[in-house]
């Protein structure tokens, strides 16, 4: 068995310095990946309590729990804390952060102090708007929609409004540091299309962090105007537009979706030909598919307000060209799959959490085309068959594979392996209980039952209470890794470089890598995936 | 400064030969570039940002065309041209600035920057100035705003632009709804001008900010024709602002100057 | 791209661009008093092209520049904005009352 140094006796990252002032003013890539994982993971956990509240009072039919406004609060809390402050840094900022240095084979991001004050501007934006939650919170619902965010709503709009804002300048600067680096960084041979599929992912991701975030920016900017001045921009009794505030807010917010789910599906890429044991079938297609989804996720953004009062010819166009953006994410499926197929397969917890993600994306792709035909939209649009399919994406997706990722990464990250049964078990949990809490909302939502309420007709409640069922036993599939991964910290198995046999040049690095990631930059001669070459991992026993 | 006891001789050498250059980087070359790049891509989101407000500009022209021509005829043109030709001027001693360090003049360098510095500054108290007239004329939303009587009475004088018709003028219900019709189209003007203005005053107050760093760092001497990166993309930014009033000002202060419409 | 290489612009282009620039700012506010129609504001926007594209060409050396990440940055924004702007449009330029909301007194109630 091939024996590797116990990783805390070699310097590696972790080790490098001590003491706090080494991690707050750190410019290495690896630990502000770190200390983004907390900062995220302390707000996933935020955001979770908000759902629980929003499932809790949902077990019943009537207003019992919390009142109107305060259920509005929850909701909306829960969407921008999860949107906002999770999914939209958690891979990038965390698992690109750390790894896409080490995949161009670089010693650090190209900008490695503005990567640092990306972390600053997300903690000033989190403070401020957990500073918001606790003196009064917001209720407009995550999408701000004025008027009722810029005249009647009588919550702290302004103080969330800036604090998003302010949050997508951590986003621009992550995204500004990953296209530099992956354009000017790259190791001696290392073509584009030797690139990790990861790698295009992200850059496809970062594509859309820098051209879709400023419109965001701005379009909060004037909501902040528009309700502290009272300007009448958005209102239409003034001659304003509420639909103009949709448009632009939802140019950002349509690519922002593709922003959460491209690094998870960069994550998949990874994962499936490592437990494959073969590479990935047609790199090419997956590689262009990022870009093209990228691209396309731009221009389809007003299938969010097909019944919001824009025509109906521009309602076909956009209805169209949401067609067309599910192309490029069957691409990727298919050859994922494609990629098993006559592998030999082996179900480690990252590739249960891989499998997950491929069939509960598939689900929550489909049916956002039901979403994006106009005749059904009319029908469905506003109920709780959106969020179900949103969630199917969102959390069956892009948390799915962030969780995968986390797992296949986490013996270079932090040196130790992880215990796999307990792994493989909450891997199963979150996927049993996820689907019990969201597919009874794709038949509530066809039923009729409109989100954002917090009394429904009785006729509703056996599907709420399942859903509630299936949120808690989500919940424990969450714990279950905090638990196991702190507890692997301490305890677990010391991992070996490339515990995997994984291809990529992070895996050549020890297990934590050193702080400057390479002592000689590599000279790459091999495409991404030559698993023909690897050897086979050892069986990763189930006893720990 | 490379530190790290694993980088190879040739390396380290090409690292303290040339402090400046930055321990992630193997070459100066490698990180001008990549500062170019990532300033460039910077500079890309800034066109989407102002963007977003070009859009609601667009869309409010065309809904209320006349008014907002009667309301950008509030704007001094004068005033306005002489501030965009000392923009330009500050374009010109910016760029001429970044060729002294390419051709090693620190004197000159530093002189032109203090240069731009003037302009800059002349731009955004021109700006204030212009501000201070559209207060006195209840001009700024949320202030007094009133367009119809007063001191900024923007009806008297366009009333052919305004669609104020002697039938109208005449009846003295249609002529209070024609008003307060003025009264928030003019005001979706005002609005947008103060944003866009207001952003690009910010653009070239932080423009200042950076350049008052770069005209202390060429002072110190810090720029050589090997190594002014900071200098150059610094000039870039301001360019930048520069472009983007160049946009604002026909679409502000020129929507219709023709006399006599 | 080596900074041995590295353009350097001759000052008195630098100065004729300038001056270029002044004389189109001068044009433009000029032009705007001259009744063109529909035109005023196509030759606005077109001065004001021309201006930026000087701009960036000389005074932001993207002419001189090897580098072809540049000019597929600036155009891949401005093709973006554009976006935004047109796809905006197909929603409002469609919209049955059209693109000018008539400034009718009947349809505005008094505030």
């Amino acid at each position: 068995m091939a024996t590797a140094a116990v990783s805390t006796e070699r310097k590696n990252y972790l080790n490098a310095e001590y003491g706090i002032r080494s991690w707050l003013f750190t410019t290495d890539h690896k630990r502000i990946a770190i200390l983004y994982l907390f900062s995220i993971t302390l707000f996933f956990f935020i955001g979770g309590f908000a759902a629980l509240l929003i499932r809790l009072e949902l077990l019943t039919p009537g207003g019992d729990l919390l009142t109107a406004d305060a259920y509005n609060k929850a909701f909306t809390t829960h969407g921008q804390i999860m949107v906002f402050f999770f999914l939209i840094p958690s891979i990038p900022a965390v698992l690109g952060n750390f790894l896409i240095p080490m995949m161009v084979g670089a010693k650090d991001l190209a900008f490695p102090r503005i990567n640092l004050i990306s972390w600053y501007i997300y903690i000033a934006a989190g403070i401020l708007y957990i500073h918001c939650l606790v003196t009064g919170g917001v209720d407009t619902g995550w999408t701000f929609y004025p008027t009722f965010s810029t005249q009647f709503s009588n919550t702290k709009v302004i103080e969330a409004g800036l604090a998003i804002f302010i949050s997508g300048f951590s986003s621009i600067l992550t995204g500004l540091n990953f296209v530099v680096t992956i354009h000017r960084m790259r190791a001696p041979g290392l073509t584009w299309s030797r690139l990790p599929l990861f790698v295009w992912s992200h850059y496809a991701t970062s594509i859309i962090m820098l051209l879709g975030t400023p419109v965001i920016a701005i379009t909060l900017v004037l909501v902040v105007l528009e309700r502290a001045l009272n300007l009448g921009i958005f209102d239409p009794t003034r001659g304003g537009d509420p639909v103009l505030f949709q448009h632009l807010f939802w140019f950002y917010s349509h690519p922002a979706v593709y922003i959460m789910i491209l690094p998870s599906m960069a994550v998949i890429s990874e994962i499936v030909p490592c437990f494959s044991r073969k590479r990935v079938f047609g790199y090419d297609f997956v590689a262009m598919s990022s870009i093209a989804i990228a691209a396309i996720g731009f221009v389809v953004w007003a299938h969010h307000m097909f019944v919001a009062g824009i025509s109906l010819y521009s309602a076909m166009v956009f209805s169209f060209l949401s067609f067309l953006v599910a192309v490029p994410s069957a691409v990727k499926v298919f050859n994922w799959t494609a990629t098993m197929y006559k592998g030999s397969v082996s179900f480690n917890t990252p590739m249960m959490y891989a499998f997950g993600f491929i069939g509960l994306f598939t689900i929550g792709g489909l049916t956002g085309l039901f979403l994006a035909t106009l005749g059904t939209d009319v029908h469905l649009h506003d109920t709780y068959f959106v969020i179900a399919h949103f969630h199917y994406v969102m959390v069956g997706g892009a948390i799915m594979g962030y969780l995968g990722g986390i797992h296949f990464w986490w013996p270079k990250i932090s040196g130790r392996m992880y215990p796999e049964a307990w792994g493989r078990l909450a891997a199963l949990i979150v996927f049993i209980g996820f689907n019990l809490t969201f597919f009874p909302q794709f038949i509530l939502g066809y039923l009729g039952m409109p989100r954002r309420y917090w009394q429904y007709p009785p006729e509703y409640q056996v599907l709420n209470v399942l859903s509630t069922a299936g949120a808690t036993i989500l919940a424990v599939g969450y714990l279950l890794p905090l638990v196991y991964l702190l507890w692997s910290l301490r305890y677990g198995a010391p991992a070996e470089d490339n515990p995997w046999k994984a291809t990529g040049l992070e895996w050549t690095t020890s297990s934590p890598p050193p702080t400057f990631n390479f002592d000689e930059i590599p000279v790459v001669t091999e495409e991404a995936y030559a698993y023909e070459k690897m050897p086979l991992p050892e069986e990763v026993t189930l006893e720990r | 400064m490379s530190d790290s006891p694993a980088m190879t001789d040739t390396v380290d050498v090409v690292h303290h030969d040339r402090p400046e250059l930055r321990h992630h980087f193997a070459a100066v070359d490698q990180q001008r570039n990549a500062a170019s790049l990532g300033m460039w891509w910077f500079l890309g989101t800034e066109i989407m940002f102002f963007g977003g407000m070009f859009c609601a500009y667009l869309i409010y022209r065309r809904w209320y065309f006349p008014e907002f021509a009667a309301a950008s005829r509030t704007l001094d043109l004068k005033v306005g041209t002489f501030n965009t030709v000392v923009l330009i001027c500050s374009s010109l001693t910016v760029a001429m600035s970044v060729r002294a360090a390419q051709l090693g003049k620190r004197k000159q360098q530093v002189w032109l920057l203090f240069w731009t510095l003037v302009f800059g500054l002349s731009f955004l108290g021109i700006k204030t100035y212009e501000w201070g007239n559209k207060y006195k004329e209840h001009h700024i939303p949320t202030f007094d705003y009133n367009v119809i009587s007063g001191e900024g009475n923007i009806v008297k004088g366009n009333e052919a632009l305004l669609g104020i018709t002697d039938e109208i003028k005449n009846n003295p219900v249609k002529l209070r709804q024609r008003e307060a019709e003025i009264q928030q189209h003019t005001k979706l003007f005002y609005s947008l001008y103060f944003a866009l203005t207001g952003m690009h005053a910010i653009h070239m107050i932080v423009g200042v900010g950076i350049f008052l760093v770069i005209s202390w760092m060429a002072h110190k001497g810090r720029f050589t024709p090997e190594y002014h990166t900071p200098l150059e993309i610094a000039g870039l930014y301001w360019h930048f602002v520069d472009i983007v009033w160049i946009y604002l000002f026909p679409l502000l202060y020129l929507i219709d100057r023709r006399p006599g419409a | 791209m080596s900074e041995h290489s590295e353009h350097i612009v001759p000052a008195r282009l630098y100065v004729l661009i300038w001056a270029i620039l002044i004389v189109c700012t001068v044009l433009t506010a000029w032009v705007a008093t001259v009744d063109l129609g529909k035109f005023n504001t196509v030759v606005a926007l077109g001065i004001a092209t021309f201006k930026a594209s000087v701009v960036v060409l000389i005074f932001m050396h993207v002419k001189y520049t090897s580098e072809k990440m540049t000019k597929a940055i600036l155009m891949a924004s401005v093709f973006w904005l554009l976006l935004l702007l047109v796809l905006s449009l197909t929603d409002y330029s469609s919209r049955p009352q059209g693109l000018l909301i008539p400034s009718s007194s009947d349809l505005v109630r008094l505030v």
